[in-house]
Parts: C-alpha cells; sequence; structure tokens
C-alpha cells in the first residue's frame, strides 16, 4: 500500500511532502483547495495519521462513542421539535411524540436507549485504557480530556433523565440536586440556585432543558475535539503498550502503524455494523431492557406527593449511588461518591508501573484490575437494591475494593512489587 | 403485500431475538420473585403471586374483547386520555359505525380522546381520590400487576367499599367487575415469624379465597376475561408495540447484511497489512 504521506508526526503547519500536491485538482475541488486546505487536512488526519496495526476489539469503543454522539444529537434535534418543557406539558409532549408524531416512538427509544449504549460504550472505552495503561506518559492529557468529557456526558445523562418529568425523573433529581445541600456553608444556598425554586419545579426543568440541549452538547463537542486533538499528538496506544513511533523505516513511518484511512475506516464500519444489530435489537424488541433503560415508575408523572417506593439513578450511575448509601454519614458518603468519580483523573500519577499494558505485568496487578471491574459491577447491582440489610454490607466490602484499585496503585504496581514481564521490540500481530 | 414465507421467516426470527433476550434480561432482573408454588396448590387464590397475565398484544380478537370490556366496566371512572377512539378503532381494525354506536359514549367524536364522563370533582369526593388515568398503568406497573390486581379482590366489611385487593391493599376502587367474578373471602392461616430481637410472634397470613357467592361467568371465564382486559391495556400503553416489533425485523436484517458485507470489505483491504 504506496502511502500518500512520509512523516507520521508532521505538525499540520510543517509543508507537504513531495506526493502530496496541494493542488492536485481542477474544477471545483482544485478551486476549492485553493481556497481550503481539504486535501491536506485528509493527509495530515486520516491518510497520513498512523496507527498501530495491532489494534484489537477494545479499540472499537473510541470510535464507536463518536457514532453513539451524533446518533444523540441527530435524534435529540428531532425530539426538540415537539418537545415542551414545563411542569404542565413535559409528560404530555413525550406521549404525544410516543403516540401521534410520525415515527416519533422510534426517534425517542433510539435517543433513550442511545443514553444507555453511550455510556455502555464509554465505560468499555475507559476499561480498554486501564487495561493497556492508556492513561500514562505521554498520554495524560488525552486521558484527562476524556475523563471531562465523561463528566459533562453525566450531567447530560442526569438532566436528560429529568425532562419527560416522570415520577422517578422528578424524585431522582430531588435526590441528586440535594447532595450539593451536604456542601458545608454553601450547600443550601447553593441547592437553592442549581433549582431556581425552593424545590424540583418548572424552573427547574426549564433550566435543564437549557442544559441539555445547548450548553452541554456543545461542551461535550468541544472536549471531543480536544481529545481527537490531543490524541492526533501522541497517536494511539495499543495493546502492547509500545510506542509504535520508537521504530520508524528509512522514510520516518512506524514499522508497525498503518494509515488510518482506509485501514481502520473500514474496520470500525464493521464494529459500528455490529453494534448497531445489538443496538437494533434493543429499541426495537426491548426499549424498556426490563427495566434498566426505561424504568416503570417513569411512566406514571412526576407528582411530589408520591415517592416511588425505591429511589435508584438508571443503571450507568448505581455504582456511584452504592457508594453514597453505603456510608452512613450523609456529607460523607456524598464526597466518597464524588471521589469515586474523580479518582479516575489522577490514574495518570498513581500508577508507577514501568510498563503500560497488563499483557507485561505481574498478577498484583491483574488481580487489582479484575477486582476493580467486579466491584464496578457489584457496585451497580447493589445501587439497584433496597440500601438494606446484606446489601449494604455488601456495599461497603465492594466500596473499598473500588478506593484500593485507585489509592494503593502507588504501592502495588512499582516494579519492585509486582514484578514485569519484559515489553518486546515491536507489536505482536497475526495477519489473518 | 408480504409473502407468506417472508411472514413466517419474520414470525420465526422474532421468536428467537425475543427467547434469546427475554432469557438473558430474566437472568439479570429477576431478584426476589421466588414463591411457594407447591403450598397449598389446588386451593383458589393460593398462587396469585405467580399468577401471569400471559397476554398477546398481536391477538386482535382479544384486544377487541379488551375494549369492549373497558368501554362496560372501566370508562365510567378511567379515561385514557392519549388515546383517540379513531386511533383505537384503527389499529384494532373495529369498523367506524361498530365503534361509535358500542363502544363510544353518545355524542362523542372518533377524533377525540377516550374520556370518561365522570366529572373528577365528584369522583374524589365519592372515592376519596380520582380514579387515575389508565393510558400507562402496563407501563408503569407491569401487565402481571394489572392481572392480579383485578384477580384478587376479596369481600371485607371494613372498607368502606365493601372490597378490599391483595395486589394494592386498601385500594380506593370498589369491586365493579363482582357481578361477573362472584364474591370471595380470604382465608388465613397463622405463621410463625421471627423478629429482629428474636422473639417468635405469630402472624396472619393469606392462605386461600373461598368463594362466598357465584358470578355469572366461571373462573376459567373470568380469567380470560381479565386476559383480554390487560391485554387492552397493554396495546393502549403502547400503540405503536406491533409495528415496532414487525418494522424491527427488517433493520436487524438489513444490519445483519451491512455488516457483513463491511466484514468482506475489511477483510479485502487488510489482505495487504502483514
Amino acid at each position: 500500500m504506496a502511502s500518500r504521506q512520509e512523516s507520521p508526526v508532521r505538525a499540520p503547519g510543517d509543508p507537504l511532502p513531495d506526493n502530496v500536491n496541494p493542488l492536485p485538482r481542477k474544477g471545483f475541488l482544485g478551486w476549492l483547495n485553493k481556497r481550503m486546505p481539504v486535501d491536506e487536512f485528509i493527509a495530515n488526519q486520516l491518510t497520513g495519521y498512523y496507527a498501530p496495526k495491532n489494534f484489537n476489539i477494545w479499540y472499537f469503543f473510541g470510535s464507536l462513542a463518536l457514532v453513539v454522539l451524533v446518533m444523540q444529537l441527530l435524534t435529540g434535534i428531532f425530539l426538540t421539535m415537539f418537545y415542551k418543557p414545563g411542569e404542565l406539558t413535559s409528560f404530555d409532549s413525550v406521549e404525544f411524540i410516543m403516540r401521534e408524531v410520525d415515527s416519533g416512538w422510534l426517534i425517542r427509544y433510539l435517543h433513550s436507549t442511545g443514553a444507555s449504549a453511550f455510556f455502555i460504550v464509554v465505560y468499555l472505552h475507559m476499561f480498554r485504557a486501564l487495561l493497556y495503561g492508556s492513561y500514562k506518559p505521554p498520554r495524560e492529557l488525552l486521558w484527562l480530556i476524556g475523563m471531562l468529557v465523561y463528566l459533562a456526558l453525566m450531567a447530560e445523562a442526569f438532566m436528560g433523565y429529568v425532562l419527560p418529568w416522570g415520577n422517578m425523573s422528578f424524585w431522582g433529581a430531588q435526590v441528586i440536586v440535594n447532595l450539593f445541600g451536604t456542601i458545608p456553608v454553601i450547600g443550601p444556598p447553593l441547592v437553592e440556585w442549581i433549582r431556581g425554586d425552593y424545590g424540583i419545579a418548572d424552573a427547574t426543568l426549564n433550566r435543564f432543558f437549557a442544559l441539555h440541549v445547548v450548553a452541554l452538547p456543545l461542551g461535550i463537542l468541544l472536549l471531543v475535539m480536544l481529545h481527537l486533538v490531543a490524541l492526533r499528538r501522541t497517536g494511539s496506544n495499543n495493546p502492547d503498550g509500545i510506542e509504535i513511533k520508537e521504530k520508524v523505516d528509512a522514510k520516518g513511518k512506524p514499522l508497525d502503524g498503518i494509515p488510518f484511512h482506509p485501514y481502520y475506516t473500514v474496520k470500525d464500519v464493521v464494529g459500528i455494523g455490529v453494534f448497531f444489530v445489538l443496538f437494533a435489537i434493543i429499541v426495537f424488541f426491548v426499549p424498556t431492557f426490563g427495566g434498566l433503560f426505561l424504568e416503570g415508575p417513569n411512566f406514571d408523572p412526576a407528582n411530589p406527593m408520591s415517592t416511588p417506593e425505591h429511589i435508584a439513578p438508571v443503571w450507568y450511575f448505581t455504582p456511584f449511588y452504592a457508594i453514597l448509601r453505603a456510608v452512613p454519614d450523609q456529607r460523607l458518603g456524598a464526597m466518597l461518591m464524588g471521589l469515586a468519580v474523580v479518582s479516575f483523573l489522577f490514574l495518570p500519577w498513581l500508577d508507577r508501573s514501568p510498563v503500560k499494558s497488563m499483557r507485561y505485568r505481574g498478577w498484583i496487578s491483574k488481580t487489582m484490575l479484575t477486582l476493580f471491574v467486579v466491584s464496578f459491577i457489584a457496585l451497580g447491582y447493589l445501587g439497584l437494591q433496597p440500601a438494606e440489610g446484606i446489601y449494604v454490607l455488601w456495599a461497603r466490602i465492594f466500596a473499598v475494593i473500588y478506593f484500593a484499585y485507585f489509592w494503593l496503585m502507588p504501592f502495588y504496581s512499582r516494579a519492585s512489587f509486582d514484578r514485569v514481564k519484559p515489553v518486546p521490540e515491536r507489536v505482536v500481530f497475526n495477519a489473518h | 403485500m408480504r409473502t407468506r414465507k417472508m411472514r413466517v421467516l419474520q414470525r420465526t426470527l422474532l421468536l428467537a431475538v425475543e427467547c434469546t433476550l427475554v432469557v438473558t434480561a430474566a437472568g439479570f432482573i429477576a431478584q426476589g420473585t421466588a414463591f411457594a408454588a407447591e403450598e397449598g396448590a389446588g386451593k383458589l387464590g393460593a398462587d396469585w403471586k405467580s399468577q401471569h397475565a400471559d397476554t398477546d398484544v398481536a391477538n386482535k380478537a382479544s384486544l377487541q374483547r379488551g375494549a369492549r370490556n373497558f368501554s362496560n366496566y372501566c370508562l365510567g371512572c378511567h379515561s385514557l386520555k392519549y388515546e383517540r377512539w379513531s386511533r383505537m378503532a384503527q389499529d384494532l381494525e373495529i369498523p367506524e359505525p361498530l365503534l361509535e354506536k358500542d363502544l363510544m359514549p353518545p355524542g362523542d367524536k372518533p377524533a377525540q380522546y377516550v374520556l370518561t364522563s365522570m366529572p373528577a370533582a365528584d369522583a374524589e369526593a365519592w372515592f376519596g381520590k380520582t380514579p387515575p388515568d389508565l393510558s400507562l398503568i402496563a407501563r408503569a406497573r407491569g401487565k402481571d400487576y394489572l392481572y392480579q390486581f383485578l384477580t384478587t379482590f376479596y369481600v371485607d366489611p371494613t372498607r368502606q367499599t365493601g372490597a378490599n385487593n391483595l395486589r394494592l391493599p386498601a385500594t380506593a376502587m370498589p369491586h365493579v367487575l363482582s357481578e361477573l367474578e362472584g364474591l370471595k373471602r380470604a382465608v388465613y392461616r397463622n405463621e410463625e415469624k421471627r423478629g429482629e430481637d428474636g422473639k417468635a410472634t405469630t402472624e396472619p397470613v393469606f392462605d386461600h379465597f373461598e368463594p362466598l357467592a357465584p358470578g355469572r361467568l366461571s373462573t376459567a371465564e373470568y380469567a380470560s376475561f381479565v386476559r383480554d382486559t390487560v391485554n387492552f391495556l397493554d396495546y393502549v400503553g403502547e400503540p405503536t408495540q406491533q409495528a415496532r416489533r414487525s418494522l424491527g425485523v427488517w433493520v436487524v436484517l438489513f444490519l445483519l447484511v451491512f455488516t457483513w458485507l463491511a466484514w468482506l470489505m475489511k477483510k479485502e483491504y487488510w489482505k495487504d497489512v502483514h
């Protein structure tokens, strides 16, 4: 495959290599290229951007997250055409979309299932980083920006969940917003400022709508763009955790790299196809997913006089919710819940291992990562259960494991403690 | 028109997909739903908690009977404020003259929503609360809940309505279907329970129902009456669900073909990667 690009690490301002003529075309594309660096952009970002050739299944989830983001934006636009924010109109307008708008049910289910799909994809994308040490230098900033995307996504999902104004929307908002009230001194006025009222009310619903459809999507788009920009500087990590830029041929091309386009574009399309098969099965055959993606109590309109039997957030927040409820003191619980989320941010500095990938780490790191995944899933399950009896005890045990993974990492990840295996010079790749 | 073969293919695929999903989802969701079915088997109502609505929303005849039941027995107090009469007629294949003559309240128009004629203020005065709108009741509570609710009314002189319910104790709803089902009484047994302090106490626990007076329908007929009604409420909860499933089959088939082609393309391109 002859590449049109020579150096993989050309900055956008650098002169183009000989074989890329910035003005090669006649007609419209020639006209366009004189005024806008179209060919140069494609050469820089796709055909001349080299990615390691040994990506495995875990490397599908980045492009999938982008696809889901686009789907949420598009379906969201159509929902906004019929949705009417307001205490008296929200619930009715959602049912109007479900029943009387042409294909409204489809758009709504794509959007509601898309929210859960977004988190599934993002959690798997984050797990990939934990598995292969993608957060380690030189990719700390890439990781931090990614975590900001995740935080913005949490806010986006929470506010979106309030919009149908079902009873779980209302009581979920009540619980989450009140968490800010546990902050000393400024807590109570802060909660009032967030709600815009003395309770979760019309004002709250309307501002959440504004944030959900304008402010947060813009923020997420900006952060995703920065995430990709940072990725273009460092390049992707890979399952072996080797920097492919360190082994280049005479022309400066990475020996273990292949141009992102066409190789990874055609590969990602397969991933997108598989994803949409699974996604369509849920949307068309089990859109509520047994109450996990759309909860039964949310088909009752918001009612401040009637609390649902168990208030539980949607599944993607339940690991953190379980930690909140595992602590008897509410303020401490809220603090630990916050810590559980932001702990991820510190990973690049907590990890002291000389190697990136789990493939070449010792059994201690592997065990800790396994325990972390088990505790994350277990906490997710426990967050859906009532906070009583044995459930609370288990939540405490798994919360301790959860935090141990992060905060004991500076000790257990050292080479003196967790013996690492020799890392190969070149990536491991078996052509099919 | 679709051919018969395609329809069979579609049904089979749909069934396979649903079975797989139900089994997968059930394992994840099922929790604390173990029922003692052997104990008191054969006694009326002893296994009420494990009874399922077992409805089929594709069964048009059942939905039509359910619509009739709703119009005759529920519409007096309950509305379906998100469902239009005309939509119901179209989805359930009820001819419009029949709809207007037999189902709709006189004077209503087919394009109107299915609304009760009972004024909300009167309803509140009579029952202590406004009877809830039932458009989404099947989605909010589930079909099994509705089936169990409508089959576990029993005579209770301590209630103002003279009736109580196992699924929703102290319900404000009178047993409006008693002329069909007849009357029954709840029989309790004493069960020993150990409290948190370790002391044993005896507590009355529901055992079974004892018929007091027969209704117009037999037990089996009443069960199928309730089943049709619940089926209808399931349809009203999501009128598009049939369209959703039949469109879904084609979307999934298309995506499978698309993914297969994409995979072939990927294989072709990756031949040069060594």
